[in-house]
Parts: C-alpha cells; structure tokens; sequence
C-alpha cells in the first residue's frame, strides 16, 4: 500500500463499544484524514487525541489500517 | 400510474424476546396487517421481505419464500429486499412502484429482524457489515463511530451541542413510554441523557437506538380497490428511493446526506407539497444526530438549526412540527429490517387518528424517513388522508 502521506484530521471519534475484531483495542481513536494529495482516508490515531482540524503524519499501516501521529 | 393506499398495518411488539424465533415475528406481523384489511392470505399476489441480515443474526437465509409460507401463503413470488436499515423502506417503495405500475393489486410487505440472540459486540460487527469493510471498518469504524464522525464534525460546522442531542433522546424516550409497542417504554432526563456511559464520543448509550426484535407489515391496494379492505385508506401521495457511496470519507460533506435530500426532493415533487406542507414526521434516528441531520436535510429546517429546533421543543407532539410521536428508533425500537415498514405502520396510525395519548391534532399529511447505514441508501414516504 501506498504511503498516504501528511493531512488534517475532518473528522474524529473514541470508540468504546467495539466490534468483536477489535474488542481489546478498546478505547482508540478513529478519524477521517483529509490527506494532502486531497483523498480522504479513514484510519486510526495513535498516541495523543487529535481533534478537527490538527495536522497529523502517517506512521505505518499494521493489518492494513493507517495509523497516524499528531503532528507536534 | 395508479394512486396506491396503505389498507392494512401490523405490528408486533419491538424488545427482547429470546422465546421468539425470526419467522413467529414476521408471521405475527403480517397477519394482523391481513386482519386489519379483513384480507386472507389468498389475496395477497407478491410478498416482499425486507430484512437486514436474517442469516448473520439467526443463519437462516432464502427468508421471503420461508415467511410466507409460514402464514400459509405459496405460489406468489416472494423476495427479500436488503439495504441495510432501509430494508423494509426499500421493499415498501419496489411494492408501491409494483402496484403503482398495474403489475400487481394486492402485495403485503413485510419487515423484520431478529437481533438479539448475538452478544452485542458481534451485533456490532454485523451492522458493521452495512459499511465499507475494506476501508472504515477494517480501520474499527462501527455504526455508533461514524454517527459520532458525523455529529463531531456537524458540532464543528453549526455549533451544535450534545445538549441538543440529547434533547432528541429525552423527546423520544417520552414518546415511547406511551406507545404500548415500544422496546424501552422510559422517560429518562436531560442529565441522565448527557451523561450516559460513552458509547463511541461524544455519542453515549442514549443517543443510539436499541438493538432490538420485531416486525411489521402493511398491506396495499390501488386506491381504487381500497373500499373493499379498509374505511380508512390513506393514500401514498409521494415515494422515492435513492442512494450514495457506502463509505462516509467518500461522501463530501458528512453533515448532509445526500441521498435523503434526493429522495425528499423527489416524493415532495411526486405529491405536489413541499417541506413546510408536512404536519408530522417519522424519521430515521439511529442516532439523536441521525435526527437532528435529518429535519435538516428533509427542508424542515435550515442546515445547522436541528440542533437549536430540537432543543426548542420543536418537535415534541404538541410542537409545531412533531418528529417520532411512535418513541423513534431510539425508544420504540430498531429491529434494522423492520424498521421501515414500522414507520409505515406509525404514520399510517396517526393519519387514521389511532394514536391515543400521542395522537397529533394536524394528522392529514406524514413523511416517514427510511435510511440505510451512513446515508448509502434513503427512502421518503410522503401519505395523506384520502
């Protein structure tokens, strides 16, 4: 999979009540990034909250899913 | 096209009902529809089925022909219409156009859904089936996350508030404790409302619907038939399916969805009325902010003022607009496949004047608001009195 690169989070959310694949991930945030190539991509924040409009980095893809890092 | 009118209605009870297999509820449905038109089942010329995820729930699947024949009822085509939580909306709209169109006069449809024989995180994970499992929910996205996305970034846009929310989830709740088929038939406060365990944030366990059993059923004629089943025909005036990405980061702009302005558009078109002409609502709240995105978006109010409208009393029944009189999803229950037809069955009430202690006082024209998972798929109903 390609890197997605730099974006904005659009929109964001902490999920307490997961769906069974994920029931020991418990609470995580998950945001829609608007990315700078001007996709949207849903993925997951790692590390600390995000909110709209913060600049975030792509770290890595773990089972397919893109987790990104606040920018600091 | 023929006019088409809602002649008979039925419901079972919406809850918990470990006792209840799929085909009793959705027997249980469409029989007391064929009572209350003083039909038999060799009336009927088609059944259409709409249910969610009869196979994941339960594992039965080939449903249609099943619960037909469940009521005695063979020989007539009988198929199972899927769109997610617009199951039972989309089986009612193929109905309409079907007799609309002078292919067939008498069609019962049916919706039901057996929920709760799954722990809830694997109820999570077959409604998350109603999402784009390649992209959102491979990344944990569940129902409850992306209404959350959605009233994140409404609140970013308009302001709105999670009071505001809750006020949706105090008027339904209030609602529901008078209806005697509701799943959660309990008044509950604006505190208790806002500080209800988090769910997925900022939506707690009160601003999602119940996972829940049921079923309901209507049966429909041309309104020129209609004198021999009912003395109360009501008339669907305006109908209208449409869809949209499945995904929410495919839509462009998550506070308005699409396809529920588009079928609006249409069934306003259809019946001749516009939005300000509707006296009462049945709408999708799956979420309070499913509620709140959906007055806006079927031109009740502005865009962005849901919030403020909700929380203004707006659409309690004695309001000027009254939105969910039956308790909504969020109270009476939200069997996914049986949700749309129960909207049917909840509009149609009113409009006969059978709503007691909820009953509306301007009851001649109702919309019912059917929506499938993030917006992907949305049905409009406009009826009237005939």
């Amino acid at each position: 999979m390609n890197n997605p690169g730099a974006g904005t989070v659009y929109t964001e959310t902490v999920v307490f009540s997961p769906p069974e694949a994920y029931v020991n991930d418990v609470p995580y945030q998950l945001a829609i990034i608007q990315l700078e190539n001007g996709r949207r991509l849903t993925g997951r924040i790692d590390g600390e909250r995000a909110h709209i409009g913060d600049q975030v980095k792509f770290v890595e893809f773990r089972k397919d899913v893109a987790f990104f890092r606040k920018s600091v | 096209m023929r006019q088409v009118a809602v002649v008979g209605i039925g419901k079972t009870a919406f809850g918990a009902f470990p006792d209840r297999d799929l085909r009793s509820l959705a027997v249980e449905a469409g029989q007391k529809a064929l009572e209350n038109a003083g039909a038999n089942g060799s009336q009927v010329e088609a059944f259409y089925l709409g249910n969610f995820a009869g196979p994941s729930f339960v594992g039965q699947n080939h449903l249609a022909p099943y619960v037909a024949a469940g009521m005695g009822i063979t020989g007539i085509p009988a198929t199972r219409f899927e769109a997610a939580c617009a199951s039972s909306g989309a089986a009612f709209f193929h109905a309409v156009s079907a007799v609309a169109a002078g292919l067939y006069d008498v069609i019962l449809i049916t919706g039901v859904e057996k929920m709760t024989s799954q722990p809830t995180p694997k109820v999570t994970e077959i409604l998350a089936g109603a999402g784009d499992l390649c992209g959102e929910v491979r990344a944990g996205a569940t129902f409850p996350a992306l209404f959350a996305m959605i009233a994140r970034r409404h609140m970013y846009q308009y302001g709105t508030t999670r009071e505001q929310m809750a006020a949706v989830a105090v008027k339904n709740h209030a609602n529901g404790a008078k209806n005697p088929l509701a799943h959660m038939r309990k008044v509950i406060t604006m505190e208790q409302a806002l500080n209800g365990k988090p769910i997925s944030e900022p939506l707690t366990v009160y601003d999602c619907s119940l996972i829940s059993d049921g079923a309901a059923a209507v049966l429909i004629a041309p309104f020129e038939r209609a004198s021999e089943f009912t003395d109360k025909p009501v008339r669907v005036l305006g109908i209208a399916q449409a869809s949209d990405n499945v995904a929410l980061d495919e839509k462009e702009d998550i506070t308005t969805l699409r396809a529920v302005q588009i079928s609006a558009a249409k069934a306003y078109k259809m019946a001749g009325v516009k939005p300000a002409d509707i006296q009462f609502a049945e709408v999708h709240d799956c979420f309070t902010i499913a509620e709140i995105v959906a007055i806006e978006d079927l031109g009740f109010v502005k865009k962005g003022e849901g919030g403020p409208y909700s929380l203004a009393g707006k659409t309690c029944i004695q309001g000027e607009l009254p939105v969910n009189t039956s308790g909504g999803l969020k109270a009476k229950g939200h069997p996914v496949g049986a949700t749309g037809v129960g909207q049917i069955c909840d509009v149609v009430q009113q409009i006969r004047g059978e709503a007691d202690e909820r009953q509306v006082k301007r009851n001649a024209l109702g919309l019912a608001q059917n929506l499938g998972g993030s917006g992907a798929t949305s049905v409009v109903t406009i009826l009237g009195a005939a």
